[in-house]
This record gives structure tokens, sequence and C-alpha cells, in this order.
């Protein structure tokens, strides 16, 4: 095993990484087993689970740099709005 | 004839993966990584949890309001290089010859400035508008117009703009060029037939055919202008004083001049994703607006 101490990782990075790969492996196997079609939603744009799992990632983000400038460091409420967000976003995109 | 499916295929891309992996998605990964910790050199790092975004997005910290004037600045050379390269670059297009030897010409000429590198085209607009021994810096002052690009905020505002017209017009020209070829004669001969004016053409023909690449060649110079380094970077430096100090330009200098690396990690994920979110809405508009021209048609 190469030492890789140089690269500075910590397991709060690579909780995050597990977190966003797991997401991309459930996406993947979801894809497989249960195909899909697209919808148009309010946003009157067909997307797919891959399109509505991007939007809620990149709204995630800037739920939480929104939050981290205009509120404060508390993040779990930040992390909190974005999964209700996660949740509209799947339910209505 | 019916298609088969392979999933062995996969193996065979399995090799890209593995470059991107290690090209694009671990760099990233580290920069992620670099975004939460603080170092003082030796490569010791020290966990700084969000404290790096927090002064990134408050304009009162020094970080903070290095960060928002550089990106108002980043904005405003893009919106402005819009404004100014979409309808030049249309204008030029219609203007170009549909056929004949001034074809070959005008595409030649038109493609000049976009083989030229980056740092040339800057060093050329670095002495082209010297005052001392440019020509255009010295025709300008012999006009009698007080022009130093290296002085005054506004001249290199300017001449960073008229670099960047001179140097992408041509690209816009040349897809809208693109995109106007490939109109079918029948269009313009149902025009005529039909009495329409000149701006009645290009307002339901013209415009709407070159809508496609219209919005490729927004997207491209918006990102392009949003991410612009070397040419400000070579004409400039980003000075005088800050004038010119684009958000590339800015995290450079904190990567790699002060070697803070957890601030600017922590600026480059911001200013990615804001690009990552305009290219969505650019690329989302665009494609829509195709399939539901597509499904009116239908």
């Amino acid at each position: 095993m190469p030492d890789l101490a140089w690269m500075a990782w910590t397991w709060q990075t690579a909780l995050f990484f597990a977190g966003i790969a797991s997401l991309l492996l459930l996406m993947t196997l979801l894809a497989i087993y249960r195909p899909e079609t697209e919808r148009v939603g309010v946003l009157r744009i067909p997307t797919t689970r891959g399109d509505r799992l991007f939007i809620s990632l990149l709204g995630a983000a800037f739920i939480h740099l929104a939050w981290l400038g205009f509120v404060g460091t508390d993040l779990w409420w930040a992390s909190g709005l974005s999964l209700v967000y996660a949740a509209a976003v799947f339910r209505y995109v | 004839m019916t298609k088969t499916l392979n999933n062995k295929a996969w193996l065979f891309v399995l090799p890209v993966f593995g470059i991107v992996a290690f090209s694009a998605i671990l760099p990233l990964m580290t920069v992620v990584n670099y975004s939460v910790q603080d170092t003082f050199g030796n490569n010791q790092f020290f966990w700084n949890g969000v404290g790096w975004f927090q002064d990134l997005l408050d304009p009162s910290t020094q970080l903070g309001e290095r960060f928002f004037d550089a990106l108002w600045r980043t904005l405003l050379f893009s919106a402005i290089i819009l404004m100014i390269e979409v309808p030049l670059g249309i204008a030029v297009a219609l203007a170009m010859p549909r056929e004949g030897w001034g074809v070959a010409f005008c595409l030649v000429l038109m493609a000049l400035p976009l083989l030229i590198p980056w740092n040339v085209v800057g060093t050329i607009w670095q002495v082209f508008a010297r005052s001392d021994i440019g020509l255009l810096g010295w025709a300008v002052n012999r006009l009698g117009i007080d022009y130093n690009y290296t002085g005054d905020p506004l001249d290199a505002w300017v001449t960073i703009i008229i670099m960047d017209v001179w140097h992408w017009t041509s690209l816009v020209a040349l897809l809208c060029y693109a995109g106007l070829k490939s109109i079918p004669d029948a269009y313009f001969q149902a025009a005529r037939i039909d009495g329409a004016s000149r701006w009645a053409v290009f307002r339901t023909i013209q415009l709407p055919k070159m809508r496609r690449v219209l919005l490729i060649a927004v997207l491209l110079r918006f990102m392009d202008s949003f991410m612009i380094y070397t040419e400000p970077f070579v004409l400039t430096g980003g000075g005088p004083g800050n004038a010119t100090t684009f958000l590339s330009i800015d995290l450079v200098k904190l990567a790699l001049g002060q070697f803070d690396l957890g601030k600017a990690a922590a600026m480059s994920l911001v200013y990615n994703l804001i690009i990552i979110a305009i290219c969505w809405v650019f690329y989302t508009i665009m494609t829509n607006a195709d399939a539901q021209r597509g499904r009116v048609q239908e």
C-alpha cells in the first residue's frame, strides 16, 4: 500500500465522496433494474432520475453556501433543507 | 436493423475512466479536501472545517471582499463581451459572401485570430497598445486622447475588451455563418415572393435558424470569458491595482502566489459551482428550446 499521507486526506472528505459515490452506484443499479422514461414536471423540461439527482446536488451545494453566507455555521439545518429540496425535486421536477 | 447490446463494450471504456479519474476526478477531490484545511507549508495540513467558505461568502472579510470584487469584475466582463461579440458576430456572418472566391478568403481571414495562442494574443496587444512603442497606443495618443492601459483602469478594461473582441468575434461569426449556410434557398425564395423586407427575412428566417448555433456561441463565449486568464494576465497582469484582476487571476495569485491552498480551494469550488449552474441553465434552455420546436413541428 503506497503512503498517501502527503495527500492529507481527511475522513470527512472521504465520507462526503463515499456518499456521492454510493448515490451514483444506487442510480446505476436503479437504471439497470428499474429503467425509467423521461417525464416533464414543474420546470416544463423532460428530466430523468439522473437529471433530478444533479439538480438536487447542485441545489444542495447552493443551499449550504447560502446558509453559510446569510445565516451561520450550523449547517445541519442547511442539510435538512437540502433533503426537503431534493425530495421536492424528485417529486415535482 | 436491430442493435445488439453487449455489456463487454464497457471494458473498452475502462481506460478512459482510469485516465479521467487520474487527471480530473482525483484532482477535484483534492481541491475539496484542501478547501476544509489550512496549511502553513511543509505539506502540513490542519482541519479548518467550513472556515474558508465562511470567510469567502462574507464581504466584510479580506478574502470575501477580494472574492466578490473579482466575481463582479468577471461577470461584468462576460456581460460586455457577450453584448458586443454576439451582435457583431451575427453582423459579420450576414455580411460574408455566400459563394465565389470570397468565401474561402473570408473563412481563412476569420479563422486567423482563432489560431493564435492566448499568450501570443496577450503579447501582441501588450506591445500594440503601448503608448511609446505600440502602433495603437501611439496613434490614439497622437489623436489627442490620453490613453495608457498600464496606468488607467478604464483604458485597461477597454484594451482587454477590444483584444477579446478581436480574438473571439470570428468564432461567433463562423458559427453563425454555418447556421446561415444551412438554410435552404426555398425559404428565401418564399420570402421574396411574399415581398418580405430584409429585416423580416432576418427576424423570421435567419435568426430562428441560427438559434442553435447562437446558443452554442453564447455558451462557449460565456464560459471562455468567465474563465479568461492568459490574455489579461499577459496584458495587464491584473492591474492597474486590481482593476482587471478577474476571478481566475485572483485564484492563481491566491493559490500559487501566496500558496494559500485552503482559501484558493474554497474559492475555486464556489467558482466551479457558479460555472456549472450557469452552464446547466444555458444547456437546458438550449436543448429544451429544440425539443419544444420539434414537438410543434410534429
